[in-house]
């Protein structure tokens, strides 16, 4: 269970013979995820990891039957990796990538809702479902099996926030990476509406940033939804000025838009909890879970 | 990145908007020839990328080659609101009947760029927004459709426009639509976009922020953010040269950790105990020891800074090459200021060893390092 992936993912690393995408390559099949091909255009026949490498998608679809990709290939090209997959029917793809112009973010997701295929990120840490599969980068020690799920635009501040929950014995359902830029495919809302539906979820962390109202939207439709599952949310950027971006493409205030208030605001308005600290997340979760617990 | 008023207007022009008349000085003997081949009045404005640089003080007004003169040796060299004035542009004053506001932005929500017009211009569109939304008009632009002359025509009618205006109107909003694509602008505005006394449009002042992340397909600019003269401080620049994410802000803890979103919540953990960040600073991934140091350097080259925090959490980041990267950097840079060092996760046995050998501690928890730091840059403070 979980969402977006499980043990019947099969996916192909596109950019696998570079220099993350190798590293990660191993990584991910040491915890168990099915990596069934790569791809990097020229180096079709050679294998690493003992995975298979194509020049095309198609050629790793066609003998693998893959359906998912996780894409390491640098920014100019990244696009181009993740339509070719579009194209060849590949229903979800990651995007660890960053730096991807806006403008070809914007084409890339067009042609993904055409297509019906899911994107995450880019400029993700990637998704993970304890135990059973990850799709991403993250160091895999702080996470534990469980029912929170998670969604965040950061990396390192979801392992801080992770590693916090685990320690409280409160482990994840899925954690997955929305991505740093400003133009990410998934967004908060997407992801608490697969939470929702997902049985093993029964609480969920939301860990935002300055920058955009996709905060602020996920707040409203918690609020409209009577979302039924417990929320606890965390807001990084409260002390960033203006008019500067805080290291994430996305995260700047525009004018007034965008900041860390409007964001905590609209999720007290929501009557959802909010963290002061990184580490006041898991507190508001174990009392979450404890009420929730005693309302059974 | 932010483009000057200047530099704006040109690729305006280029794109068949109509500008004000008028040229760029750096030096005096340049804006006398300026305002010369002008027809007076004149407005001179200061070249510098912050908002309201108008009501600061960062725009003057001449009848005569005399005063425009002496305008331009009020601004050159001096500061608007903290940012030096390196240039002016000189124009000729148009006689302004209404101001409106058309500009080009991203939709995040539904992953597409926005055109945003209003009856109403000359401030912040946020400020309009906030005001009387009623008088802010939206279009998501369909990113394989893009914004026809259709739209446009409507747009202009929309803000009250009838007749042969609304033709020439839309023009104007095609035109910086086209420019915003080409130029692959993150935000591209007219603000205001005039309407004179005698009917026509004229694009008053512009605002271009260009995609960092889409600077590869624009070289010369990338080469004019690297280069002299430039909006970026010293700092600024040796971070981005390093692929470091460096702001600086205006407190005394200086801050360096990896991830944005970890480092962000530093800064408002240390806020929240009391103390004030100095910057943000993110190493990023896999930080080897190297770029460790030259963080180190970038942030002791700020005078502010009486104490330092390094918050590493390890996952592609090794700490042990964190450890070492902090040790040579004491060494090689003379490093004396206190710091607190909170480190954890890949290799942290190895990092926390190392450190303690060379008589430094490193904390478990990132609130602990916080308070530790604001108190000792309390103490350094007296």
């Amino acid at each position: 269970m979980g969402i977006l992936i499980d043990e019947n993912t099969r996916a192909i690393v596109q950019g696998i013979t570079g220099l993350q995408g190798s590293y990660h390559t191993k990584l991910m099949i040491e915890y168990g995820t099915k990596i069934v091909a790569g791809t990097s255009p020229g180096k079709g026949g050679t294998r690493i990891e003992n995975v298979p490498i194509y020049d095309t998608v198609e050629e790793a679809e066609e003998n693998h039957s893959a359906n998912a990709s996780i894409i390491f290939v640098p920014a100019p090209f990244a696009t181009d990796a993740a339509m070719e997959s579009i194209e060849n029917g590949i229903k979800t793809i990651v995007i660890i990538t960053e730096h991807i112009p806006i403008k070809d973010s914007i084409s890339l997701m067009a042609f993904a809702r055409q297509n019906h295929a899911t994107i995450i990120g880019p400029n993700t840490p990637g998704i993970i479902t304890p135990g059973e599969c990850k799709l991403g980068i993250m160091p895999v020690h702080i996470f534990k099996k469980g029912s929170v799920g998670m969604i965040s635009r950061s990396g390192t501040l979801t392992y801080e926030i992770a590693a916090s929950l685990t320690a409280k014995k409160l482990g994840q359902s899925t954690c997955l990476g929305l991505g740093g830029d400003p133009i990410t495919g998934l967004n908060f809302i997407d992801a608490l509406r697969m939470f929702k539906n997902d049985k093993q979820t029964e609480t969920v962390v939301l860990i935002g940033e300055i920058g955009g109202n996709l905060e602020e939207l996920a707040a409203d439709y918690i609020e409209k939804e009577k979302y039924p599952k417990p929320v606890v949310a965390y807001i990084a950027g409260r002390t960033a000025p203006p008019g500067k971006r805080m290291g994430h493409a996305g995260a700047i205030i525009m004018g007034k838009a965008g900041t860390a208030e409007s964001k905590i605001e609209a999720f007290k308005k929501a009557r959802v909890q909010v963290a002061e600290k990184p580490s006041d997340v898991a507190e508001l979760m174990a009392r979450a879970v404890h009420l929730s617990s005693m309302d059974r | 990145m932010k483009l000057f008023e200047h530099e704006a207007k040109n690729i305006l022009m280029k794109y068949g908007i109509p500008i004000p008349e008028g040229g760029l000085a750096t030096n005096i003997n340049q804006a006398i020839q300026v305002a010369a081949r002008l027809k007076p009045p004149l407005a001179i404005k200061a070249q510098v990328l912050i908002a309201g640089r108008g009501k600061a003080g960062g725009i003057l007004f001449a009848n005569s080659v005399e005063e425009a003169q002496k305008a331009a040796e009020k601004l050159l060299n001096t500061h608007v609101k903290g940012m030096p004035v390196k240039s002016v542009w000189i124009e000729e004053k148009i006689r302004v009947k209404k101001e409106l506001y058309f500009g080009i932005t991203t939709d995040r929500f539904k992953q597409c760029y926005v055109a945003v017009a209003s009856a109403v211009g000359g401030m912040e569109i946020e400020e309009i927004a906030a005001k009387s939304p009623e008088r802010v008009i939206k279009v998501q632009i369909n990113p394989q459709q893009g914004l026809f002359p259709y739209h446009t025509r409507w747009i202009a009618k929309k803000i009250g426009y009838t007749g042969a205006q609304i033709l020439e109107l839309a023009k104007t909003f095609e035109g910086l639509y086209c420019a915003g694509r080409d130029y692959d602008a993150e935000l591209i505005e007219m603000n205001p976009i005039v309407e004179t006394t005698d009917g026509r449009f004229i694009a008053a002042d512009a605002r271009i922020i260009l995609d960092d992340n889409a600077l590869f397909r624009h070289p010369e600019y990338k080469k004019r953010l690297l280069g002299e003269g430039g909006e970026l401080t010293q700092q600024e620049l040796e971070a981005m040269k390093n692929d470091l994410a460096y702001v600086k802000l205006d407190g005394n803890i200086g801050v360096i950790g990896n991830g944005a979103g970890l480092v962000m919540a530093t800064l408002d953990t240390i806020q929240y105990y009391g103390g004030k960040p100095a910057n943000f600073l993110d190493v990023g991934g896999g930080a080897p020891s190297e770029r460790t140091a030259v963080a180190l350097r970038i942030v002791l080259s700020d005078p502010n800074v009486t104490a330092l925090f390094i918050n590493i959490l390890g996952g592609i980041t090794r700490c042990d090459e964190v450890a070492r990267g902090i040790l040579a950097a004491k060494e090689t840079l003379g490093v004396t200021k206190p710091m607190a060092i909170r480190l954890v996760g890949t290799n942290e046995e190895e990092g926390k060893r190392i450190l303690k050998e060379a008589g430094l501690h490193a904390f478990n928890s990132m609130e602990e390092a916080a308070q530790q730091v604001v108190e000792i840059s309390r103490r350094e403070g007296r």
